[in-house]
């Protein structure tokens, strides 16, 4: 990074510090922790879509479809997460190859399962064998999307279900009673007020979602963890900055972080539920009621 | 004509060219001097070199990936890479459920470290990497044995007193000790030698390189490797 970090061996204190804390694998570890945030921008819309749509069937008038929703939220919640990351994705990405094996090598004629192996022809490889690096990083990190989806989704699916029971029937009531039809009291009535009902479970799961990104190196993404595992590991005389075991101070890093990250998420989620509170028949409402009157 | 068929004879040999896929051999990145990660977060060390040479010699492409040791084996039967390289003693076990390269390096020494020099290494707490040679000798010693799924782990656990001593292979304690840890007892000769973990269905990969390993061993290039990255530790074939 710096010019005269061209010879770390002979550098002391300060500038033995800052060469150290620039080098390309340090890069790589600040780098990581872009990766665990991003996750969570991704992740966290598409649980709460995947929650959406398992409320919603979990309290459909078809039977066939509310059976689907209760079965999601009643598998996915009973299973532990660390198997749930470990079974799952190894299950869809070979599901994945076994679906292009179908459509592209109709003609192909040995098994699949070989004993214990998993052998589809070359073509239905996902991502392709010769594909870059890059490709099968970003492959993992979707398929770490889909299960963190998957998995918190249904948790937010029994929350959302809560949320819109807890809607009072009278409000439904009067939206029918002035004529709309059951999409759009749920659109209109239903969707705006139950968010003040469902905030407290969410923002639970959102903490609970921060924390469980270190699961994220099960699937084979160097995430924060990773790196600060092996940056602090004691590093020989091999290495250009030997060290010993350092792991205490970068998983005290670790841990700054994630407090930083929790207290933030705090402030908003507060600041949002103050806004949800607004105007309902709640206890919190009723108190900004008062307080305005 | 004849040049019509001269083009597509050579689009046909481009698209086979370009159709031949790169080997993907996975490695762990943790067990210095075998396969680390170097200063500049590059893969590095003894099997990275050689494993690129070889590839050379059978003229593979060769890409690295960095695997978790836990699921190195599941993820090569499931077809996510081709080949391990990652200090994987060959032993009967490993066996059944995959298949080798001929060894590139003899059997080693495993030795256990320890803080005190009259620790006994066959009771009390001994630390080992789950899933490998040492774990299976410590169960089977008498010892009680703690895993860890990292060999720093290992280390860490003697210095802070959770386990009595630790047993690795020796080229890796002797890459750690020093601050008063330090080799103790006799050495135990395990395994069959370090070889490249392989699909048992993919014979012509194996095939290719058995055969570049015994180019390697022929001409003494494998020996200066070996000498290179282990110095006086290293066993030359």
């Amino acid at each position: 990074m710096f010019e005269f970090c061209a010879e770390p061996k002979t550098l002391e204190g300060l500038a033995w510090l800052s060469c150290y804390l620039t080098t390309p694998k340090h890069m790589e570890f600040y780098f990581s922790f872009l990766t665990v945030l991003s996750l969570l921008a991704v992740a966290a819309p598409a649980a709460l879509a995947f929650g959406f749509g398992g409320a919603m069937a979990a309290r459909s008038h078809h039977a066939p479809v509310r059976w689907f929703g209760n079965i999601y939220t009643a598998m996915v919640r009973g299973v532990p997460d660390i198997v749930f990351f470990l079974f799952f994705v190894i299950a869809l990405d070979q599901g994945i190859e076994w679906l292009t094996h179908q459509i592209r090598c109709p003609d192909w004629t040995q098994p699949i399962r070989q004993g214990l192996e998993f052998r589809v022809c070359p073509a239905a490889k996902v991502p392709p064998n010769n594909a870059s690096h890059f490709a099968h990083q970003v492959y993992a990190f979707a398929l770490a999307v889909l299960t963190f989806a998957i998995v918190f989704g249904a948790f937010a699916a029994n929350v959302l279900k809560g949320a819109m029971d807890a809607v009072p029937r009278a409000q439904i009531e009067t939206a029918e009673a002035y004529g709309m039809t059951q999409g759009q009291a749920f659109r209109r009535i239903l969707v705006p007020q139950m968010w003040t009902y469902a905030l407290p479970g969410l923002s639970n799961l959102w903490l609970i979602l921060i924390k469980a990104t270190p699961l994220l190196f099960l699937l084979g993404i160097q995430d924060i963890v990773y790196w600060a595992r092996e940056l602090g590991a004691s590093k020989s005389a091999r290495f250009d900055y030997p060290h010993p075991d350092w792991r205490l101070w970068y998983f005290l890093g670790l841990l700054i972080f994630y407090l930083l990250l929790t207290r933030l998420s705090e402030i908003v989620l507060a600041r949002l539920s103050r806004r949800f509170s607004h105007g309902q028949a709640t206890r919190a409402g009723e108190k900004m009621r008062r307080a305005a009157a | 004509m004849k040049k019509l068929l001269l083009a597509t004879a050579f689009a046909a040999l481009g698209t086979g060219a370009a159709l031949a896929d790169p080997v993907r051999i996975a490695t762990e990145g943790a067990y210095e001097p075998y396969n680390f990660i170097d200063d500049k977060g590059e893969l590095a060390g003894f099997e990275i070199v050689l494993g690129n040479e070889l590839c050379k010699r059978a003229e593979l492409e060769c890409v690295w990936v960095k695997n978790d040791w836990d699921s190195i084996i599941p993820n090569l039967q499931s077809g996510n890479y081709d080949a391990i390289m990652a200090g994987m003693s060959i032993t009967p076990e490993r066996r059944e459920k995959i298949a080798f390269s001929e060894n590139y390096t003899q059997p080693s020494p495993s030795a256990y470290a320890a803080l005190s020099p009259d620790t006994p290494t066959d009771s009390g707490v001994i630390a080992a990497q789950v899933g490998t040679i040492q774990a299976a000798h410590v169960a089977a010693s008498g010892a009680q044995l703690l895993e860890f799924a990292t060999p720093d782990e290992t280390i860490a656990a003697v210095r802070n007193g959770q386990a009595v001593a630790v047993m690795a292979d020796k080229d890796y304690l002797l890459s750690v000790v020093g601050d008063g840890l330090d080799i103790v007892g006799e050495d135990v000769l395990l395994g069959e030698g370090i070889g490249i973990g392989l699909r048992q269905s993919d014979t012509e990969l194996k095939g290719k390189f058995d055969a570049a390993i015994q180019s390697m061993k022929a001409d003494g290039t494998l020996n200066a490797l070996i000498t290179e990255w282990f110095q006086e530790e290293g066993i030359p074939f």
